[in-house]
């Protein structure tokens, strides 16, 4: 009963997390289409930047750790999403009209550039970071097994809860939400009402690339460990997280990612923590054998 | 056809761009370049590299401007002269000889450099990377499905020769028809489901079946010997004649020809069991090519719908060139094994894929001679220095999206159907 409790608990952190990335997986399909394949690579981007900067912060004198995961938010997001727009307007604009095949392998070349990139630039070592919130709450002891829930894990819960209503709002109330949903169902028709259809694209994957950072952030905080290698795993874990919920759908980006942490929680603590990766991909193809559209999607229409 | 522009743009124009596009480097720069984080006395602690930072966004500002010159003054000129004559197709007889060239280079090969193993060897693991990108030419260049786990069934056809041979004695001759086939296989079992939906999904299934393949590789350890491989596997024989030094046990190839032993026997036969089969891949696709199959597979990649509304099964079509791909990477796979004698996790990861993409996206997608200049390039260029190879991936992600923008066509550009309307036959 303990045990799994705890994991409940470790795949609800680790589900926020998917979930925050497959959110970006999703928009992006849901406004052009395509699998944006660079999206974890974004995401560990983002991961090292945090390094860095948590880095820099407590050399320059930064005690209180509030406001150093405040700054360390306010400048990866800021950053990262510089880097979401760089990556669709040299990447993926210049094809916008190309092949169906075109923009799909120039994602896979983004992404490999990335990665390797920062192995160039960063080194290719694993990057430590001392813990910012040491501690957890015991919450109970059953059968001589404590259960906690740690400080970190509290924040990851919150920071993805408060971000969620933040996001939904943004999307259902403002203009910007608008015009990017009427750019989702038909961008011609969006482009003679006078929107921006370049405009909305680019900062939809600003808007993918700043939730993937605050993902990345999390999980520096989180794991303390991080390297220019975990975007490619946890990018195919995120985007299953959105092919389950239904690609497309926002909620089901969430939900997905949510069910793929406690999967791979659940999987890790009773089966065989080698194949938990292999957990995750053989749910993927089953996804989309039995139900592509996914548990929250509709049903594809292909359009001439 | 409206007006076209025919003027370049203004000085100040060119400069507001470039300085836009070195602010954005700028930024993109400072956490990646200006700042890094490095081990100084077992803690973690940021230096700084701002000349470095500096230069890179003095390239960009400079490289941006004189970048946007170039692009303006060709494409004034190809809008001028296409106003001038209307652009027809070319064709081009030289290709045809290039080839037959370069193929009577790598016959000459083991003759010229003989006795210089390091080129042969070289060369033929070039054949080898040849024959994948062939292979795989068919998936990505014919029936226009990205797969990003092509390494998958190279591995399968590895470790069929590997286990089979091993533990049951199985020669070369005999698994290289099962190791196709099983290949195949399970190029049929992952298609199936998968090849029905949009060509995304499929690009993302290939890549975690690619990974699948090798984390079972990895970890069940009773079967393929995990992190450790297979080992000791036995080498391919002439006809039944091995190539090892001349003992009592039976004729070996050195005995039978009446020659001196040397290992440069077994090397240059490897050479040429590699062309033969990379040959008989090339011709193998060209025929398919012109055969109903072939051409539904160009249909199919220029257009699904059209193809649905023509009565086209498109899920068999494109399943046939999943399958025939897989197959071609699984006959590698049993040469690999051969060349290598020992066989691990490590040759099949996802970055090998990646090359086997990039030297067909590279090539030129559908274009068999482009694809050979393209592994040329890829395998040899490493080979003259250990910066280049430490860059390796990295080139090849950033030529990988260049070409797809300015050059989609690849080095070669062969889109042009095999068939078409109205063409003298």
């Amino acid at each position: 009963m303990g045990q799994f409790i705890q994991q409940l608990i470790n795949g609800l952190t680790l589900g926020a997390v998917y979930g925050l990335i497959a959110l970006g997986y999703t928009m992006v399909y849901g406004i052009i289409g395509m699998i944006n394949f660079a999206h974890g690579d974004v995401y560990m981007v983002s991961a090292i930047m945090a390094v860095t900067f948590i880095t820099l912060l407590s050399a320059l004198g930064i005690s209180s750790v509030p406001l150093m995961l405040v700054l360390v938010l306010v400048i990866v997001i800021a950053l990262t999403s510089v880097y979401g727009w760089t990556v669709e307007r040299t990447a993926y604009r210049p094809l916008r009209n190309s092949t169906r095949l075109a923009p799909l392998i120039s994602a896979i070349g983004m992404s490999i550039f990335l990665q390797n990139m920062v192995q160039i630039t960063q080194g290719a070592r694993v990057k430590p970071v001392p813990t910012l919130l040491p501690g957890s709450l015991e919450l109970f002891t059953a059968n001589g097994f404590t259960v906690h829930l740690a400080y970190t894990q509290i924040l990851i819960v919150l920071v993805t809860v408060a971000l969620l209503i933040g996001f939904t709002a943004l999307i259902t109330r403002t203009s910007f939400g608008r015009q990017q949903r009427a750019c989702e169902q038909d961008r011609t028709m969006t482009a003679l009402l006078g929107i921006n259809v370049d405009r909305t694209i680019s900062l939809t994957f600003m808007l993918g690339a700043a939730l993937a950072a605050v993902a990345g952030v999390m999980v520096t905080v989180y794991y303390g460990v991080v390297d220019f290698s975990i975007g490619f795993v946890a990018g195919i874990k995120a985007f299953t997280a959105a092919v389950l919920g239904g690609i497309g759908s926002l909620p089901g980006a969430m939900l997905g990612g949510l069910i793929i942490g406690m999967i791979e929680s659940f999987w890790s603590a009773y089966l065989s923590p080698e194949y938990k990766d292999v957990a995750t991909f053989v749910i993927l193809i089953l996804v989309l054998m039995f139900r592509p559209s996914g548990l929250l999607g509709r049903p594809e229409v292909e359009k001439v | 056809m409206g007006l076209l522009i025919t003027q370049p743009k203004g000085a100040a124009q060119r400069l507001k761009d470039g300085v836009g596009a070195a602010l954005i480097a700028l930024v993109l720069g400072v956490p990646m370049l200006g700042l890094a984080t490095a081990d100084v006395g077992g803690a973690l602690a940021v230096i700084t590299r701002w000349p470095l930072l500096a230069g890179f966004v003095g390239v960009v500002f400079v490289g941006r401007l004189f970048f946007q010159w170039l692009i303006d003054i060709f494409s004034l000129r190809k809008k001028r002269r296409e106003q001038a004559r209307p652009a027809v197709a070319k064709s081009r007889p030289w290709l045809t000889w290039i080839g037959f060239a370069a193929l009577g280079l790598a016959v000459m090969l083991p003759i010229a450099f003989s006795g210089n193993r390091y080129v042969i060897d070289t060369a033929t693991t070039v054949l080898i990377y040849v024959m994948l990108g062939w292979g795989l030419n068919v998936v990505v260049g014919l029936a226009g499905l990205l797969d990003l786990g092509y390494v998958a069934f190279y591995a399968v056809g590895a470790y069929s020769y590997g286990l089979l041979s091993t533990h049951f004695g199985w020669g070369f001759w005999q698994t290289l028809p099962v190791a196709g086939l099983l290949a195949a296989s399970f190029g049929l079992l992952l298609g199936w489901p998968t090849l029905r939906l949009r060509g995304d999904y499929l690009a993302i299934v290939t890549l975690g079946f690619g990974e699948i393949i090798r984390l079972i590789l990895l970890n069940w350890t009773e079967f393929s010997g995990g992190p450790n491989g297979v080992n000791s596997i036995p080498r391919p024989t002439f006809f039944g004649l091995p190539f090892k030094p001349d003992s009592d046990d039976g004729a070996t190839f050195a005995s039978f020809f009446h020659l001196e032993y040397s290992p440069d026997h077994r090397v240059t036969f490897l050479y040429y069991l590699i062309l033969a089969l990379a040959l008989l891949t090339n011709l193998f696709v060209s025929r398919l090519r012109k055969l109903p199959v072939g051409l539904a597979w160009e249909a199919v990649r220029e257009d699904e719908l059209a193809c649905k509304a023509m009565g086209i099964n498109v899920t068999n079509i494109k399943l046939s060139a999943f399958a025939i791909g897989a197959m071609l990477g699984g006959f590698a796979g049993v040469f690999f094994a051969a060349r290598q004698g020992f066989i691990s996790p490590e040759s099949f990861v996802f970055s090998e894929s990646a090359t086997i993409l990039a030297i067909v996206v590279l090539g030129g997608m559908g274009s068999q001679l482009g694809v050979v200049i393209a592994a040329l390039l890829l395998v040899v260029l490493p080979e003259l220095g250990r910066d280049f190879s430490e860059y390796r991936m990295f080139l090849f992600g950033a030529a990988m999206i260049l070409i797809m923008v300015w050059r989609p066509g690849g080095i070669i550009a062969k889109r042009e159907p095999t068939l078409r309307l109205g063409a003298a036959a």
